[in-house]
């Protein structure tokens, strides 16, 4: 179930089943049979942790999804809600209390399991609402690092970015640094942090704090990371505003990856049996776990997508070949030998068909045919990618763009139009006073004026400004950290701006500088960017202290707070891969993001309450 | 498996390509009992073994997983609400979005105060006050790890380190001010917003507004806290006050902007925005506020007028198409597109005609054609767009003009179905020779095409394009006469 985990260099398998540990733990407190109420948004960040086996070893009978309403009849002892500390769930819960009838017997005990935390403000508002007494066991799941694959570590907290940046609220930071002392409670103290940007040096203060005020958890543990880089991602606003073009990251930006799983159009996924196909193709979504458990997957995810079409067209030969062998198999000790390799063939064979599908999906909405003809699917991504690398390698950024106004005129998504405005805006340090007026006044007349206050969302973000003092120093970063690179190779790689056909990421890069040469070499583009950069030293008891084998790799957890792109992801295991690298990464963050969700999390949310 | 041998180049590049399916190799396979019956067997041992091999259902869910077991056993149980929660299944995780919705139709912090408010339910309040009462005993059934929490001598920072850890503890023996500020301090200090806000409640309950504005003045991360929380429960006055008092007016201004979102009323919004215009917002917004205020003005008119005459059933084009929804609260644009879609002819003086809302919103000119030019179309009045794209200068000449370039209006005509008599007109407009042809190859203008091939004095094209038009039609005799004829300079 979990093998991919184990499969890296940092072996994260404890990680879960740390979590795993904890899990039981409560569910035994309860005693008896139980049920559990879902929080619908925590089955699949549980999913990476447990299965339903698992629960039902801790009898576990029934399993409902969180709603107003009298709750379904169950003959169990426990009703456990596992939720989010949200009012809004607080307040399907006290529906769902009240409604209990009281006469029934054996009365069932209410338990509350809060994930991540205990709020003291939910706590209080049931309070208010005179059922906090119905709840035996109110308790805390600390899911802070989820571990999502070998090298793969999220928190899943959508709003993260949100409250950080927009609220000044720093709650997802204080989680962060927590799940950080858990990391390292299980793999031991990470003797050197550096850091840039605020949020980041908020993080690493507070690790520092824990720690002296937990003199105990001085572990004994040989440490396996070397290093801890916290980066914030308002250092770099710029990298998820742009397409990714990695194979991963074009499958979550068109279709959206949740949690490791996907959900696709059915009909190029058709029963491969004949006699079966065609008569009742599948309306129903085709869903598929994407992770490097699936190991042709693993081999495709960070390519550019311009160079998966030749990996699977040899994974296919390879296949038919390995089929072919079959016909070969004359004694029975060869026949053997076939029979025993046919399920691997067989996975892989279907893990072929998947992506082949998959690709074709991807292809159709993303290479466009022929010159100038009519506004396709493909034909619009080709000039939506045009306009992003224009304004990537620096053309043009000051004046209104014609595509977007043609886009809004059009009545295109709002999210893509941010996207695009956003993205002019960083690459020129903030818009000219005439353009932003320009860009504001079409979108509150063509999308409506409430959008006002996403727009003034955006802007405290940072995503959105006005150039002040008149000079733009994109140009200088852009340079320094040779983001553009005209001569990319998508096919065989030689740099991390292969991710995005052009544009290296300007967060991995920062990654990149600081193992080799060090960010010494970049002091004045480091002060461009906004936040302090620093770095800490967690001292390590003697004996703990490494000596490194020669031609090991250093392993770094690079923590994205506010979010990483799997373009970004990418761009690191490029790094881990490179022969001469000497750093192996492992990758944390507070959200697995793209542009599109990224900005949905900004925007205000404008649905009137339904009466 | 010809398609595995399939050239790489080929298969990549072409567009045309079918799913990947491989031959059923069972068939094939059938020569080979043996091995057949040793792979079933295997099947078997296979399957069985599903601790390493996921079971994965179509839709993709492994079998046993969690949300997979939520469908299983909840549709085991006989639940009169099952219907609805399995169509909030099927659509996903984003069906989440719905689910609390249902419960914000009323504000926080009528919840924060106890009252009840769900008009659904009145029943449960009567039924439930009693015991809700009751159960107001919190304390008494936790655990008793948790007793000996309670303890009267915990300083400020064993207070804040405990309710970091999820305990529980009484903040009320923090009486002086001083204490309640040194309680904030390490509050903040230690990052934990869940015990920020619990120590910013406390301090919201027990110290006059003044001080506590002013306290919170000088201690920003608990201010952008209080800020949040206020938010999201809903205590709006209070959250004006405080940024009142701390002079930060905009956000006055938005956040009190941003309550127009909970008013259904269209007069209630109506005289809310109005309010909203006098409100300090940036130089820069303020003129859409009031712009957000007009138009809405405009829509209660044009709106009210507009289903009398629907009703009545005397308007024509109200008849013949019926409206799908109220104009009320729809952008600009759309609003734009409604006017010259069912008042298009109407004079400048009345409220809902295009030119009055183009004037009065400073709608530019590209703006205007497009949106005109989009509903002039889907009527098909032919004529009207002829005109809007015609211009006259001071002499009397016409000219065709497209602010939008002519490319855009034939592609907006063509996705009306102009007729190609209409389209080819526009066509032969578009600047760029290339496009031009393209835009005329497509939609089968060929007098558009074999013209631009005249201009360009490309015979070999010319010829080429006879086999695309009609045997014996006059444009097959257009060909062959500029073929024949003898002044031509052909550049090949």
């Amino acid at each position: 179930m979990a093998a991919h985990l184990s499969s890296g260099r940092v072996n994260l398998t404890a990680l879960r089943e740390a979590g795993r540990r904890e899990l039981r733990e409560f569910l035994d407190k309860c005693a008896g049979s139980k049920a559990i109420v879902w929080d619908e948004y925590l089955t699949g960040p549980f999913g990476l942790i447990a299965q339903y086996s698992l629960l039902k070893e801790h009898e576990v009978e029934k399993m409902f999804t969180l709603k107003p309403g009298r709750l379904p009849q169950a003959d169990v002892r426990n009703i456990i809600f596992f939720v989010r500390p949200r009012l809004e769930l607080m307040d399907i819960i006290t529906d769902n209390v009240r409604r209990e009838d009281r006469g029934r017997s054996p009365q069932r005990d209410f338990h509350i399991l809060f994930v991540p935390r205990r709020s003291l403000l939910c706590e209080q508002w049931l309070k208010e609402q005179g059922v906090l007494g119905s709840f035996i066991h109110r308790e805390q799941y600390s899911l802070d690092l989820i571990p999502f694959d070998g090298d793969l570590l999220s928190m899943e907290s959508e709003s993260a970015f949100k409250e950080c940046y927009l609220e000044s609220d720093q709650t997802s930071l204080y989680h962060a640094a927590k799940g950080l002392m858990t990391l390292q409670a299980l793999y031991g103290t990470i003797p050197q942090i550096f850091g840039k940007g605020e949020c980041a040096r908020h993080v690493a203060n507070m690790m520092i704090r824990m720690k002296r005020e937990f003199p105990g958890s001085q572990n004994s543990i040989f440490p396996v990371f070397d290093t801890l880089l916290l980066l914030d991602r308002n250092v770099d606003l710029l990298t998820p505003l742009a397409t990714q073009l990695t194979y991963e990251g074009l499958i979550d930006e068109i279709y959206g990856i949740q949690n490791t799983y996907v959900k696709l159009p059915p009909e190029k996924f058709a029963p491969k049996k004949q006699g079966e196909g065609g008569k009742d193709l599948p309306t129903e979504p085709k869903k598929l776990q994407l992770n490097s458990a699936e190991e042709l997957y693993a081999e495709i995810r960070d390519k550019n997508f311009n160079a998966v079409g030749s990996v699977l067209s040899k994974k296919a030969k390879i296949i038919s070949a390995a089929f072919e062998e079959r016909h070969h198999a004359k004694t029975v000790g060869e026949i053997k030998q076939f029979v025993s390799q046919l399920p691997h063939m067989q996975a892989a064979r279907s893990s072929l068909a998947n992506h082949t599908s998959i690709a074709e999906l991807i292809k159709d909405i993303t290479i466009a045919i022929g010159f100038y003809s009519f506004p396709t699917a493909s034909e619009d991504f080709f000039d939506n990618l045009t306009v992003e690398q224009e304004f990537m390698s620096g053309i043009d950024t000051d004046k209104v763009n014609n595509y977007i106004e043609d886009c809004i005129a059009q009545k295109h998504s709002l999210i893509k139009i941010l996207r695009l405005v956003c993205l002019q805006s960083v690459c020129n340090n903030g818009l000219k006073q005439k353009v932003l007026d320009h860009y504001k006044r079409e979108i509150l007349q063509t999308y409506g004026y409430e959008h006002i206050l996403t727009l003034n969302n955006l802007e405290k973000a940072g995503l959105l400004k006005l150039q002040t003092g008149g000079r733009n120093n994109y140009p200088t970063i852009r340079k320094t950290l040779r983001l553009w690179m005209d001569d990319v190779n998508e096919q065989n790689p030689n740099d991390i701006s292969y991710v995005y056909s052009g544009y290296a990421p300007l967060s991995v890069r920062l990654a990149q500088l600081l193992a080799r040469p060090g960010w010494r070499s970049i002091e004045e583009v480091l002060k461009m960017l906004p936040g302090p950069h620093f770095e800490e030293r967690q001292q390590l008891p003697t004996g703990l202290q490494k000596k490194r084998q020669h031609g090991e790799n250093r392993v770094t957890l690079v923590f994205f707070l506010g979010g990483v792109t799997y373009a970004e992801i990418a761009a690191l295991r490029f790094l881990s891969q490179m022969e001469d690298g000497g750093t192996e990464y492992v990758i944390a963050t507070t959200k697995l993001i793209n542009g599109t969700t990224w900005i949905k999390s900004l925007m205000e949310k404008l649905e009137p309450a339904p009466f | 498996m010809s398609r595995a041998r399939a050239d790489e180049e080929e298969y990549w590049h072409s567009s045309k390509f079918r799913a990947f399916t491989f031959d059923d190799e069972d068939d094939e396979l059938s020569q080979l009992k043996e091995s057949k019956r040793a792979v079933n067997s295997l099947r078997d041992i296979v399957d069985d073994d599903d601790d390493d091999l996921e079971k994965v259902s179509w839709s993709g869910e492994p079998v046993g997983s969690i949300s997979w077991s939520i469908k299983e056993t909840a549709s085991s149980s006989s639940s009169s609400s099952l219907e609805g929660r399995d169509t909030s299944l099927q659509k996903g995780s984003s069906s989440y979005a719905a689910l609390p919705k249902q419960v914000s139709s009323y504000s926080l912090s009528n919840l924060f105060k106890g009252r009840n408010r769900l008009p659904s339910l009145p029943s449960l309040s009567d039924a439930f006050s009693d015991t809700g009462a009751k159960n107001y005993a919190p304390e008494l059934r936790r655990p008793k790890a948790e007793y000996k929490d309670y303890s009267n001598d915990w300083s400020p920072r064993d207070t804040v380190r405990r309710m970091q850890r999820g305990k529980v503890c009484s903040l009320e023996r923090f009486r002086s001010l001083q204490d309640k500020l040194v309680l904030l301090d390490e509050a903040v200090a230690g990052h934990d917003g869940n015990v920020i806000t619990a120590v910013l409640i406390f301090l919201k309950r027990t110290l006059r507004r003044e001080v506590l504005f002013r306290e919170l003045e000088v201690r920003q991360v608990a201010l952008c806290h209080l800020i949040h929380f206020l938010k999201e429960t809903g205590e709006q006055k209070l959250l004006l006050d405080l940024l009142r008092f701390l002079d930060r007016t905009e956000e006055v201004a938005l956040s009190q902007y941003r309550e127009h979102l909970n008013i259904q009323d269209v007069e209630k919004k109506r005289e809310f925005l109005k309010g909203c215009i006098g409100l300090p917002f940036s130089a820069e917004d303020i003129s859409h506020i009031q712009d957000h205020y007009t138009l809405l003005e405009r829509q209660i008119i044009i709106e009210a007028n507009d289903r009398h005459l629907e009703m009545a059933g005397q308007s024509e084009i109200f008849r013949k198409y019926p409206r799908k929804a109220s104009i009320l609260n729809m952008p600009l644009v759309t609003t734009l597109f409604y006017s010259c879609f069912y008042h298009y002819t109407e004079a400048e003086g009345t409220f809902s005609s295009p030119t009055n809302l183009k004037k009065t919103f400073k709608i530019p000119d590209k703006q205007y054609v497009l949106t005109a030019l989009a509903a002039r179309a889907k009527l098909r009045a032919w004529e009207d767009v002829d005109a809007l794209l015609t211009t006259k200068n001071w002499l009397g000449y016409t000219k065709k003009k497209a602010p939008i370039g002519f490319h855009r209006v034939v592609e907006i005509l063509q996705r009306n179905n102009a007729p190609v008599q209409v389209l080819q007109e526009y066509v032969r407009l578009v600047d760029d020779v290339e496009t031009r042809l393209n835009l005329a190859t497509k939609y089968k203008c060929h007098d558009v095409v074999i013209d631009t091939y005249r201009d360009l004095k490309d015979r070999i094209q010319l010829m080429a394009y006879k086999c695309k038009v009609e045997r014996g039609s006059a444009e097959e005799e257009k060909i062959n006469s500029l073929l024949s004829n003898m002044q031509i300079r052909w550049k090949n």
